[in-house]
């Protein structure tokens, strides 16, 4: 029951906060359109590199563009709304060296949620659009034989992306707690990840394959569960019950993460002054 | 003779600035290291199915993804460097105290510049070419000349990546505000130095294009000089042709900006 209110008093401030971000970033509409419109073309270039690739090739490790589309609309629409959600998690760090985290500590919110929405930035919106442009035109053009429970896995692999992205997010955060300046690493697997997860896993190494299926589990995200939709092998000959495991790992992720960012919390020393 | 010493305390101000965040830089490397490793495999399934894409053959490639990670933060390909700085200083009125010192303003700037990019090459850029050199297939000349012809292609990189950056950050002066043409900054700089894709391996009329811009001085003339690709006294006046025509143009707008400068908040 206390972990339930907790919970919701957790969503409300969040809300809050982010509410406030919104009507702040509303009261400039033209700044805002075009930032949201800057920010779709900035993630949108790498769509662009696979566009070019294959105006050179007509498959790439043996896939072909409809099914690339398809891991990289995954990818990025997953990624795009863990960082709508969380985002803004890569302040962190500065929050830290000049002492403002402290404010967040004594204010009567749970800190996950008020980190969460800090600078809650609504033209990450540019993200998700993009990636789900992307997404609905490798399934309407991707050769596939379509089951229920291949069109439901789609939007099942979608949410748990997103959790499995946010959980990064998360421990990433932990993560600057006891490496304030070195928040550039938390980037290596948040943008690093998702630009993995674009291409095909045939493409790499098994060694790097196995890393992001056992370590940081980031191919549930997409590579797992589109190898059963477009009838693929498995990476690294993984049973095919995994397709359907998204779920599973990503509640095991974030429970791991809000493990590490209660550890961080508790082990944070302010720097006093 | 005196100017000479000012803008080298400049630039050496420049890099102390940018060393003195060790553990930022330590974490740059390691997430360039980590983009440059999922880059070189996409890179070479790209080249397995198109073998001599571009003119390039396997190794040339991946030599070309571990240079682009060691430029990337050297030459602020998506901004966040020298113009930063001047946007902010226009936009809250403090560049009037820049006009009043008894330095030339652009000079002043590339020289800060230049030594941030100093920086960035031995503090973040090195050590990922070097991983990449052990790890992976590189394609690296053993004798000095080439590398000699690299260094002077570095050097004009830098001065063509800073003139650039310098004309969009003039341009607050009429916008007051960065932010949009840091977006725009962000956007050419990714795609047209050719982060996305080695330039010469884009496809028909848009590669033309894209070989003949200001950008394409930035990685792909110092990546041919280096693998010797390109004769490097070609590539040299490329790179100084761009230099001097955007540094000019440069000045033209700054001296526009600076007659019709009204600092705000004063």
């Amino acid at each position: 029951m206390a972990e339930r209110s907790a919970l919701a008093e957790g969503l409300r401030a969040y809300r809050l906060i982010a509410g406030m971000w919104m009507r702040s970033s509303m009261t400039y509409r033209t700044s805002f359109v075009v930032t949201v419109f800057g920010n779709l073309t900035v993630t949108g270039l790498d769509f662009v590199g696979i566009l070019l690739m294959f105006s050179q090739v007509d498959s790439l490790g043996g896939w072909s563009l409809p099914e690339v589309a398809f891991l990289y609309g995954l990818s990025v629409t997953a990624f795009g709304i863990a960082d709508l959600l969380l985002g803004s998690m890569d302040v962190l760090g500065a929050r830290m060296r000049d002492g403002s985290f402290d404010t967040l500590l004594v204010r009567p919110a749970p800190v996950l949620a008020q980190v969460g929405a800090d600078r809650f930035a609504l033209r990450r919106l540019g993200r998700i659009t993009q990636g789900a442009v992307v997404l609905c035109w490798a399934l309407v053009s991707v050769d596939v034989d379509w089951s229920a429970a291949k069109v439901l896995l789609v939007p099942v692999m979608v949410v748990s992306g997103a959790a499995i992205f946010s959980a990064v997010f998360v421990a990433g955060a932990a993560f600057q707690i006891f490496a304030q300046d070195a928040a550039e690493v938390q980037n290596a697997f948040t943008y690093g990840g998702t630009t993995l997860l674009q291409y095909p896993p045939s493409v790499f190494g098994e060694d790097l394959v196995r890393g992001v299926t056992f370590m940081v589990p980031l191919a549930f995200v997409n590579w797992v569960p589109s190898a059963y939709v477009l009838g693929r092998p498995y990476p690294i000959g993984l049973p095919s019950w995994a397709a359907f495991a998204s779920p599973l790992v990503a509640v095991a992720c974030c429970a791991l993460a809000g493990a590490a960012w209660r550890t961080g919390l508790r082990s944070y020393r302010s720097t006093g002054s | 003779m005196g100017s000479g010493r000012l803008y080298a305390a400049v630039a050496a101000g420049g890099f102390r600035r940018y060393a003195t965040y060790r553990a930022a830089t330590v974490a740059g490397v390691f997430t360039n290291t980590v983009f440059g490793v999922i880059l070189v495999y996409t890179y070479l399934a790209l080249w397995d199915e198109r073998p001599h894409l571009g003119g390039y053959d396997q190794t040339q490639a991946v030599t070309y993804v571990w240079l682009g990670q060691c430029l990337y933060a050297t030459l602020a390909i998506q901004g966040g460097g020298a113009e930063k700085d001047l946007m902010e200083r226009i936009r809250t009125g403090e560049i009037a105290v820049d006009l009043y010192r008894p330095a030339d303003l652009q000079m002043w700037w590339l020289a800060g510049d230049v030594g941030r990019a100093l920086f960035q090459m031995l503090g973040r850029g090195v050590i990922p070419f070097a991983f990449g050199a052990v790890f992976f297939p590189m394609a690296l000349p053993t004798s000095v000349t080439p590398w000699a012809a690299f260094v002077v292609t570095l050097l004009l990189a830098t001065v063509v990546s800073f003139a650039i950056r310098y004309l969009a950050a003039l341009s607050v002066f009429w916008l007051m505000d960065g932010m949009g043409v840091n977006q725009v900054l962000t956007v050419t700089g990714i795609f047209f130095s050719g982060m996305v894709l080695p330039l010469n391996a884009f496809p028909g009329a848009l590669g033309e294009v894209v070989r003949v811009l200001p950008w394409a001085a930035q990685i792909q003339m110092p990546a041919d000089v280096l693998m010797g690709e390109t004769d490097p006294l070609r590539a040299f006046a490329f790179q100084a042709a761009w230099a001097v025509a955007l540094l000019a143009a440069g000045r033209l707008l700054q001296s526009a900006a600076t007659r019709r400068v009204v600092v705000q908040g004063g």
